[in-house]
Parts: structure tokens; C-alpha cells; sequence
């Protein structure tokens, strides 16, 4: 059997991945990615929790985020699209109207 | 009983003229002002002579109209009483103010602003039947006030005058030193009888005892306070010292403005509020002396200014201070009859000497006696109905002045204590140079030679008669006014006095018939003496007024032609430091360093926030997902300290 801490220190350890991945890469896809292994991060954690606390609500709710995730993907995926439609480059730094 | 929709009508005409004439009268009516102006006020007055018909029956009414707010116990009413007091005062008001209507349709015919100057006309009518026909003392006060707004307008009315513009602002300012005490009175009579209704409060006065302040030293009695801080606002209103310095300079308004709002009415507010609350004064034997103590000195302060004046209006003006003093002398002996009495009588030959200046003025286009003389050829109807005025104020047997002033004289001098036989001394004195300068006008201005040159005697013309009709209305007025309140000394019931009982009670009088007729005849005789000194020194061609102005120059003359130098003693002592710490203090410190810093200040710091805020939206999505990151790892950090126990 394995500890529940094992399980948190994994998704601790992907959840850092993930945002290291996103504020460090400038690539969107590469971003994207590691959005999604944040969210997974999430998920894995749930998993564990729901299995050690012997409730299955916490698994029920990571089908929820699955869901939400893939939707999240689709949406993310246009924009980045949209984008390149408009530009040809993936550098998040060249893409900086919004500032003020 | 009830209020009735006649009642409402008497105010409620002039509001609807002025509604009229103040939103059409610039582009639509115009010239034709006087019309509306006119028929509704005229109509009011047929509304007051039924009243006063219904009130002579025996009726009165009483009752609140309209309820405009209800916040615990402050109840505050539109409403209308309708009493014997009521009644003497629309008479007056409505009466008066139909003929100066008449009679400015020709003295303001092609002024511009014409129409301007009915709707204020109408307004300042319905105001003043608000003020006297209140059922309580908040609508007391906005009538007040109101009438207040009106005179400043009217006399301001000629604005592009600079002296007039001056003169509005100052009638004003100066009577907002008494309202401001007039106001604390009401809100004293709120906490102490948690009314503001005439029935309510009087009701409320029975029987109370007066809880007694410490004030600085001094035990007052709270009803005394109570009592003169309302006189305040009648000293104020009524052109009382030292509040006096208002009414001459509102001379600059048009002369049916000074004959209806600066003597017949406005300013006998104040007497009607002494009148009004008689049941508060009563309670007061201070307050009481204070008020006749007031009213004798200002009727003497003033008769004596108005010996020396050269303008014809303000010689009237300052009359018309002098006889308010009579008014509020009677009020201050318990003779709230005779007080009324005066103001009713006084209304008709006061706003006839107003309107026979008028007249004077609109033929010699001159306000300066220096430069008339010799007029009653030229204008027989004026200057017979000057002459008639001038008997009546001057206390000429039979005439309406006569009567009232008797009474009042002789209620003080029978009124308790030596305070009265002191105040009958000085009211005699005051008959005295009331005769005397009525009629130094009357030489000067209608006798012997014309002194403003050939050229404008040439020009000298009566007034049409839309103007001469409404003298010889009110030249019947002063003859015949006094015959309702004939003296019981020589065997007649005086029906006034009776009329009026239910409301001001009835004064004591100390004295017998003989003693009565001691005083009236000494008036008469004073009276009398002043028209002859008058003629002495002006009728005839003589050149004692120069030799005695020259002998007298310096402290007398020089004084009295200054007119004390109160002016400029209210200009040195308030005008002068108030526009000071304006200039030094409040421009500089309060409006330009503190408000200005708040108004400026807050735009301002928001706007550097804004700035400082708007370089962290740098639009870099890494700097964005840093923070956040950075900020849900400060929260984790911060969840775990907080719950670091457990």
C-alpha cells in the first residue's frame, strides 16, 4: 500500500512543475501544457484524498474537473489559434498589448 | 371651524398671478402684467371683506390644510387661522396692497421688467397672507421669510443700480441677525411645548412654570428667552434699533414698494408677531419692558433723524420707523389692541404719504426737497391728500392718526409702574417732532417757491388719475380708519379694541376719564405745536433753519443728518472685519488652502495611485501568472501560520 503522502508529494511535485513550466517557457503551447499539468496536479490530488478518506465525492468531483478541463482545452486551443491566425509567432513576450 | 376653500382662495389668488405672470410674463403677456396682477389681488380683497363679515358675525376658523411632514412628533402643517387678528391684518394687506397695484400701473407704465415687477408684487401678497393667516409658527416663519425674499427683490428691482443692488443685499443681511434669533425662539417653543401650533403652544402656556437658566451670570426665566428671542425677529422685520439701519436705504426700491411693503405691511409683521404671541410676552414681565422700552427709544431715535433728512422718501422712512416704535411701545404696555389699532390706521396715511411722494417724484423726476417747493399749485389732488396724511399721522383731531395714537399714548401712561409715565413722556415728545417733520415736508416740498429751476417747473404735471384714485381712496382711509375705535373717555365704546379682545385680551388701564383727556388733550396740543413750528421755520420765508443748522453744526445737526453714524458704526465695527477675515482668513486659509486642498487633493491622489497601479498591468502574461503564483503561495504560507497551532 502506498502513503497518502506519496500521492501529495507527487502532486505537489507536478503542481510545481506546472507552474515553473508556465512562468518560465514562452512558448503558448508549452504554457498550455503546463496548465494542464496544474490542473492534473489537482487532480491526482483528489484522487488520493478520496481513496485514503474512504469518500466518493472527491472522485466524482475530479470527473467534474476532467470535464472542465477538456472544455477549458478546446477554448484555450481557439484562442491560441485566433491568434496565430493573426500573427506568426508563439512568443508570449511579443504579445503584450494589454499593458498599460 | 373648519378651513373652507373661500379661506384658502385669499392667499392663493396672488400665488396664482405670480405663477402666471412669473412663467409667461417675459415672452407672452408683458405690458398686460397689470391685469392678472391686478384682478387677483382685487379679488382676494372681496374674499377678506366676507371674511371679515363672517368674523364680525361671530365665526372663526381654525384648522390645518395639508400635513407636509410627520417625523416623530414634529408634525408640520399648512394650515390657516382665521381669527379677529387674521382678519384686521388681510383687510390691511389686501386693501393697501389693491390700491399700490392701481396706482403703479401708471407710475411703473414702461419701466422695463414691468411684468417682472407684478409677479413679485403678487408674490409678496401671497406671502404676506401666508404670514398673517398661519395657523402655526413654522408657516409664520416662511411667510416671514418669504416677505424677506420679496422686499430684497423689490428693492433691488431697478439692479442696474448699483445703491439699489447695495440696499436689497443690505435689508437682507440685516435682517438676518434677527431672524437667526427669531428661529432659535421656534425651536425653544418646539422643545418646550413639542408644537409648533399657535392653539397648541397658548394651550401649553397655561399654567407652566417656566424652568429658569443661568446664563452667564444671569437667571432668565426660559419663557423671557423664549419671549426676546421672537422679538428679535419683530425687531428685525419691524425695523427696530438697532436693527433699524435696513429700512431708509430700501427707499431705493420703486415708491409703491415703499408705500406697500416698507410702511403699510411687511413691516408691521413684526407688531402682528408681538401681537400673535401675546399669551408668550404676557408671561413676561422682562421681555415685556424690553419690547416697550425699544419701541419708545427707536420712535424717538428716529423722528429725530428725520427732522434733517432732504429726501423725501426717507424723511417718510424714518416716520415709519418712529411710528413701528409706537406699535411695539403699545405691544410693550399690554396694548396689543391699540398696537394693531396703529398699524391699521397708520397702513392708510402711511402708504398715502408713500404714494403722494410718488406722485411728487414722478412729476419733478427728484427725490431732494431742496429742489421742490411750491408744488400745490401744480398738483392739487397730491397735495391735498399729502395734507391730509401729514393731519392724520400728525394726531389732527378726528382724523384716523388721531385716535390710535391717543390710545396708545394714554394705555402707556395708565399702564403699570413709572416705566409707563416715562414711555408717555417720550411719546408725547415723539408726537411732537412727528408733527413737526411731516410738515417741515409738506412747506418744503408743496409751498412757496418752486426751487428746481425753470426748465422743470415748466414740466410740472398731476399724475393721471389711475395714480390720484387710490390717494383719495386712501385719504378716506386716513380720515375715516379711526372712527371703529373711538376713546370710551369721551363717552364712546371703542368697537375695535372690543373686536379684537378674544385674541389680545384686553389692557389695564390705570386712570381715570379726566386724566384721559389730559393726555389726549396734551397730545392734540403737541401736536399742534409741532405743525406751528413747522410753519415758523418753514412755511414762512424765513432763515432760521440755515442760522439754526449753522448754530447747531457739529454734535445736533451734523449727528442727526448722519443719522447717528450708526452706519458707519455697523460699517467699522462688522461690514469691515467680516470682509477682513474673508479677505485674510476664510479666502486664503479655509477656501484656498482647505477646501481647495480637499477638492484638488482627492482627483489628484487618485489619479498618482492610478499611475503607480497601471505599471503593474505590463500586459507580459509571465509577470501576470509570477504574481499569482506568487500570491497563492503567500496564502498558502499565511494559512499555515495561522493555523500553525494545530
Amino acid at each position: 500500500m502506498v502513503p497518502v503522502t506519496w500521492y501529495m508529494a507527487l502532486s505537489a511535485a507536478v503542481f510545481a512543475i506546472g507552474v515553473f513550466g508556465f512562468v518560465t517557457r514562452r512558448n503558448v503551447i508549452i504554457m498550455f501544457m503546463s496548465v494542464e499539468l496544474m490542473l492534473n496536479a489537482v487532480n491526482i490530488n483528489l484522487v488520493a484524498m478520496s481513496h485514503y478518506l474512504e469518500d466518493i465525492r472527491g472522485q466524482i468531483m475530479v470527473f467534474f474537473i476532467i470535464a472542465v478541463a477538456a472544455a477549458e482545452a478546446a477554448i484555450g486551443l481557439a484562442i491560441i489559434i485566433a491568434l496565430f491566425r493573426n500573427r506568426p509567432t508563439a512568443h508570449i513576450d511579443e504579445i503584450k498589448e494589454m499593458g498599460g | 371651524m373648519g378651513i373652507t376653500a373661500t379661506h384658502m382662495l385669499i392667499p392663493g389668488l396672488p400665488l396664482l398671478a405670480f405663477l402666471v405672470n412669473g412663467l409667461f410674463g417675459a415672452r407672452v403677456i408683458k405690458e398686460k402684467a397689470h391685469w392678472i396682477a391686478t384682478l387677483a389681488v382685487a379679488g382676494s380683497w372681496l374674499l377678506s371683506v366676507l371674511t371679515v363679515l363672517d368674523v364680525l358675525g361671530g365665526k372663526t376658523y381654525y384648522g390645518d390644510v395639508y400635513r407636509f411632514i410627520t417625523s416623530g412628533a414634529l408634525k408640520l402643517s399648512v394650515g390657516f387661522c382665521i381669527d379677529q387678528l387674521t382678519v384686521v391684518m388681510l383687510v390691511v394687506v389686501t386693501t393697501v396692497s389693491t390700491l399700490v397695484h392701481i396706482y403703479s400701473i401708471g407710475y411703473m407704465h414702461g419701466e422695463s421688467g414691468y411684468w417682472r415687477f407684478y409677479s413679485y408684487l403678487s408674490l409678496f401678497t401671497f406671502s404676506m397672507l401666508m404670514l398673517v393667516m398661519s395657523n402655526n409658527f413654522l408657516q409664520l416663519y416662511f411667510g416671514w421669510e418669504a416677505v424677506g425674499v420679496c422686499s430684497y427683490l423689490l428693492i433691488g428691482f431697478y439692479y442696474n443700480k448699483e445703491s439699489a443692488a447695495i440696499a436689497g443685499k443690505k435689508a437682507f443681511i440685516v435682517n438676518r441677525f434677527g431672524d437667526f434669533g427669531f428661529a432659535l425662539g421656534l425651536f425653544l417653543v418646539f422643545i418646550n411645548f413639542g408644537s409648533l401650533d399657535y392653539k397648541t403652544v397658548f394651550a401649553a402656556l397655561q399654567g407652566w412654570q417656566s424652568p429658569v437658566l443661568h446664563v452667564m451670570g444671569f437667571d432668565i426665566d426660559r419663557i423671557t428667552l423664549i419671549a426676546l428671542l421672537l422679538f428679535c425677529g419683530a425687531v428685525g422685520k419691524s425695523a427696530q434699533f438697532p436693527l433699524h439701519v435696513w429700512l431708509p436705504d430700501a427707499m431705493e426700491g420703486p415708491t409703491p414698494v415703499s408705500a406697500l411693503i416698507h410702511a403699510a405691511t411687511m413691516v408691521t409683521a413684526g407688531v402682528f408677531l408681538l401681537a400673535r404671541c401675546n399669551p408668550i410676552f404676557n408671561m413676561s414681565h422682562t421681555a415685556m419692558s424690553v419690547v416697550a422700552v425699544t419701541g419708545a427709544f427707536t420712535a424717538l431715535f428716529a423722528a429725530t433723524i428725520a427732522l434733517v433728512q432732504t429726501d423725501i422718501k426717507r424723511v417718510i422712512a424714518y416716520s415709519t420707523i418712529s411710528q413701528l416704535g409706537y406699535m411695539v411701545l403699545a405691544c410693550g404696555v399690554g396694548a396689543y389692541s391699540a398696537g394693531i389699532f396703529h398699524l391699521y390706521t397708520h397702513a392708510f396715511f402711511k402708504a398715502l404719504l408713500f404714494l403722494g411722494a410718488g406722485s411728487v417724484i414722478h412729476a419733478v423726476h427728484d427725490q431732494d426737497i431742496r429742489n421742490m417747493g411750491g408744488l400745490f399749485r401744480h398738483m392739487k389732488t397730491t397735495a391735498i391728500t399729502f395734507w391730509i396724511a401729514s393731519l392724520s399721522i400728525s394726531g389732527f383731531p378726528l382724523l384716523a392718526g388721531f385716535f390710535s395714537k391717543d390710545e396708545i399714548l394714554w394705555l402707556t401712561y395708565a399702564s403699570h409702574g413709572s416705566l409707563g409715565k416715562v414711555l408717555w413722556m417720550v411719546g408725547t415728545l415723539v408726537a411732537l417732532l412727528t408733527a413737526f417733520y411731516s410738515f417741515r415736508l409738506i412747506f418744503l416740498t408743496f409751498h412757496g417757491q418752486f426751487r428746481g429751476g425753470h426748465e422743470k417747473e415748466h414740466h410740472l404735471h398731476e399724475s393721471p388719475s389711475v395714480m390720484t384714485i387710490p390717494l383719495i381712496i386712501l385719504c378716506v382711509g386716513s380720515v375715516a380708519a379711526g372712527w371703529v375705535g373711538l376713546p370710551p373717555a369721551l363717552g364712546f365704546e371703542n368697537h375695535f379694541a372690543h373686536f379684537l379682545m378674544p385674541v389680545v385680551g384686553h389692557p389695564e388701564a390705570h386712570g381715570s376719564h379726566g386724566e384721559e383727556l389730559m393726555v389726549m388733550l396734551l397730545s392734540i396740543a403737541v401736536g399742534l405745536a409741532g405743525i406751528g413750528a413747522a410753519w415758523m421755520l418753514y412755511g414762512k420765508k424765513s432763515d432760521i433753519p440755515d442760522r439754526l443748522a449753522a448754530a447747531l453744526n457739529g454734535v445736533p445737526y451734523r449727528w442727526l443728518q448722519n443719522k447717528y453714524y450708526l452706519d458707519e458704526f455697523y460699517d467699522a465695527v462688522i461690514v469691515r472685519p467680516v470682509i477682513w477675515a474673508a479677505r485674510n482668513v476664510l479666502l486664503p486659509i479655509t477656501d484656498g488652502t482647505i477646501i481647495e486642498g480637499i477638492v484638488n487633493g482627492l482627483p489628484k491622489s487618485i489619479g498618482w495611485f492610478g499611475e503607480k497601479l497601471r505599471s503593474l498591468q505590463t500586459g507580459v502574461l509571465h509577470h501576470y501568472a509570477t504574481i499569482m503564483a506568487a500570491g497563492a503561495f503567500a496564502l498558502v504560507v499565511l494559512a499555515l501560520a495561522l493555523m500553525g497551532g494545530n
